[in-house]
């Protein structure tokens, strides 16, 4: 819970940059709380969730640019100048990157291991190559927001007010990944990732559970992007670009694949190190490959698992 | 006669040259135990794969509880009233015991989309998945690991993850395999007194399990069935005891 004392002392010291920093973590947490359903629960190794990210993003880039230029999205069937209200644009972050989980996934569910890892990377470069293509929306140059969207009853201008609302969101959907995890369709997707001939022994489906889990977990990671971008008020096709997607399983595979919490654990020491290391050295991702490679060989349950003990996983 | 509860007409498999399955015909009668036996690398498996969905055949039909089942996946099948247990065991290895149970409980329920509710706390799934697991004498062992059940408590597993799905058939792959001499004692019991419920095709290399259950036996040699009868009738089927039991002497 470091995670919540560190903004509070920065906001009693008058620090915004801390707070911010904190912000991040939290928003590219919930992120890996999102791929975490999908590759911890369900063995989905998705290296297309930066899709999912910014697909969110663009959500809010489209709705508050529009809200903020005062042109109209669309005219009909009503009239809808866009929106810089969040809990709007994030029902449509949610449903927008919902929508494109569930035909990605339809698609590349069919196939499974390295396969399924090259086809939701294919995914991924295809929207990302679209974004940069997509003139009335900044092309490559991205989509700047001038003013934070806002949120009735919050000062989201207010970093720590902004940065309450990204940790109650976070909070909250560690609350529901663990309600599914321990759910009979976390039971049942959690035993097709470690056998799938015993699923559909006992007469279910693997294909549905998963395309059910890649659906959550890619609303999740698309509400982040749109938290993101409303963190940095800008929205660009990086957030689509793979190194994101290889981000976000940095975050979970650091913390610890799935476990609740690791997401969170991973954001913070992967934030914390670029901040640290990346004043000593612009090479910093060195370390954080040598760290990676550390942990992949010696602790597979990533930090958490590492300082609680293997025997707990999975409970 | 009662109509026959699986029946398997002209299948054929082959892998490249080798035909796994050469027009087999056989068939699972009401209440009986059906063994199958055969040689190492006979098609044995092949053959339950192909009766349980996962492979599927290049010519033939099967049928099961009087529908036509040869187009329908394992999943389907599995609904329809299979019960298969595996050679290799394919239970979820991180999970305890109890929840590989459970996870067969809730395939009999037929829907797994619950996203809130603690599925461990389901009294209606606890129950049936602790009665199964009794039945096989597992309740001990409900809260271990299942990777670190003995290669004989994972058979007995297999086996109660079958039972509360309540199937209308079983296909049991060497369900004795790795049991010592009084655990394969104990499951040939409960496997007598299970057919009553639903009708077994067993494939066993336990000879003294095959012989002491089965009603009828087919024997399997180069993915063809040599002969089928009672335990006498195979004893004596010349075919069969130059092509198979000859060499290891008779049970």
């Amino acid at each position: 819970m470091a995670l919540l004392l560190v903004p509070l002392m920065a906001w009693k010291m008058d620090e915004p940059f801390l707070i911010t920093l904190a912000t991040k973590v939290t928003i590219l947490a919930l992120a890996g709380v999102g791929l975490n359903i999908a590759l911890g629960l369900g063995g989905l190794v998705s290296l297309g969730h930066a899709a999912f990210f910014g697909i969110g993003g663009y959500a809010m880039g489209i709705l508050a640019s529009h809200a903020q230029n005062y042109e109209p999205l669309f005219s009909w069937p009503f009239l809808f100048e866009g929106s810089n209200q969040m809990p709007l644009i994030w029902l449509v972050a949610v449903l927008a990157s919902a929508a494109a989980a569930l035909v990605i996934g339809a698609l590349s569910l069919r196939t499974s291991g390295v396969y399924f890892i090259m086809i939701t990377l294919a995914f991924g470069q295809m929207l990302y190559y679209f974004t940069i293509s997509w003139s009335a929306y900044g092309g490559e140059d991205g989509l700047s927001i001038w003013v934070r969207n806002e949120m009735p009853g919050v000062n989201t201008l207010d970093p720590i007010q902004f940065f309450a609302v990204t940790f109650v969101i976070l909070c909250l959907t560690l609350w529901f990944a663990a309600r599914v995890a321990q759910s009979a369709f976390g039971l049942a997707l959690s035993a097709a990732r470690q056998s799938e001939e015993r699923v559909e022994t006992v007469g279910l489906a693997p294909f549905k559970l998963r395309l059910i889990a890649f659906v959550i977990s890619g609303a999740i990671t698309g509400l982040a992007g749109a938290l993101f971008a409303d963190l940095m008020r800008f929205v660009s096709p990086t957030m689509l670009s793979w190194h994101t997607s290889g981000e976000i399983m940095i975050f979970v595979i650091l913390g610890g694949v799935g476990r609740l919490y690791g997401p969170v654990v991973g954001a913070a020491v992967y934030i914390l190190l670029e901040h640290l290391l990346g004043g000593i050295s612009e090479y910093w991702q060195i370390f954080l490959g040598l760290l990676l490679l550390g942990m992949v060989l010696f602790a597979r349950g990533g930090l958490i698992g590492a300082l609680l003990g293997r025997e707990v996983a999975h409970d | 006669m009662t109509d026959p509860v699986l029946r398997v007409e002209n299948l054929s498999k082959s892998f490249g040259a080798l035909k796994a399955s050469n027009d087999i015909s056989l068939d699972l009668r009401p209440g009986e135990i059906h063994a199958l036996i055969g040689p190492n690398g006979a098609g044995k498996s092949t053959l339950i794969k192909q009766i349980s969905g996962s492979l599927k055949p290049d010519t033939g039909r099967i049928e099961a509880l009087g529908r036509d089942i040869t187009a329908l996946d394992t999943v389907a099948r599995a609904r329809l009233g299979l019960g298969r247990t595996f050679q290799i065991s394919s239970l979820a290895m991180e999970f305890s015991v109890l929840q590989n149970v459970v996870l067969g409980a809730l395939g009999a329920r037929g829907k797994a989309y619950g996203l809130f509710r603690n599925v461990m706390k389901d009294k209606a799934l606890l129950t049936t998945a602790q009665e199964a697991l009794k039945r096989v004498g597992l309740q001990e062992a409900a809260q271990q690991r299942t990777s670190d059940l003995s290669h004989g408590q994972r058979r007995q597993l297999e086996v109660a993850v079958a039972l509360t799905l309540k199937p209308r058939l079983f296909l049991m792959d060497e369900p004795m395999a790795g049991l010592g001499a009084s655990g394969s004692k104990d499951l040939t019991a409960f496997l007598d007194s299970l057919r009553h419920e639903a009708p077994i095709l067993l494939v066993e290399h336990d000879m003294d399990a095959v012989f002491a259950l089965a009603d009828r036996i087919s024997v399997l040699v180069y993915g063809e069935v040599i002969a089928t009868g009672s335990a006498d009738e195979i004893r004596n089927n010349p075919e069969v005891r130059r092509a198979y039991l000859g060499e290891e002497d008779l049970a």
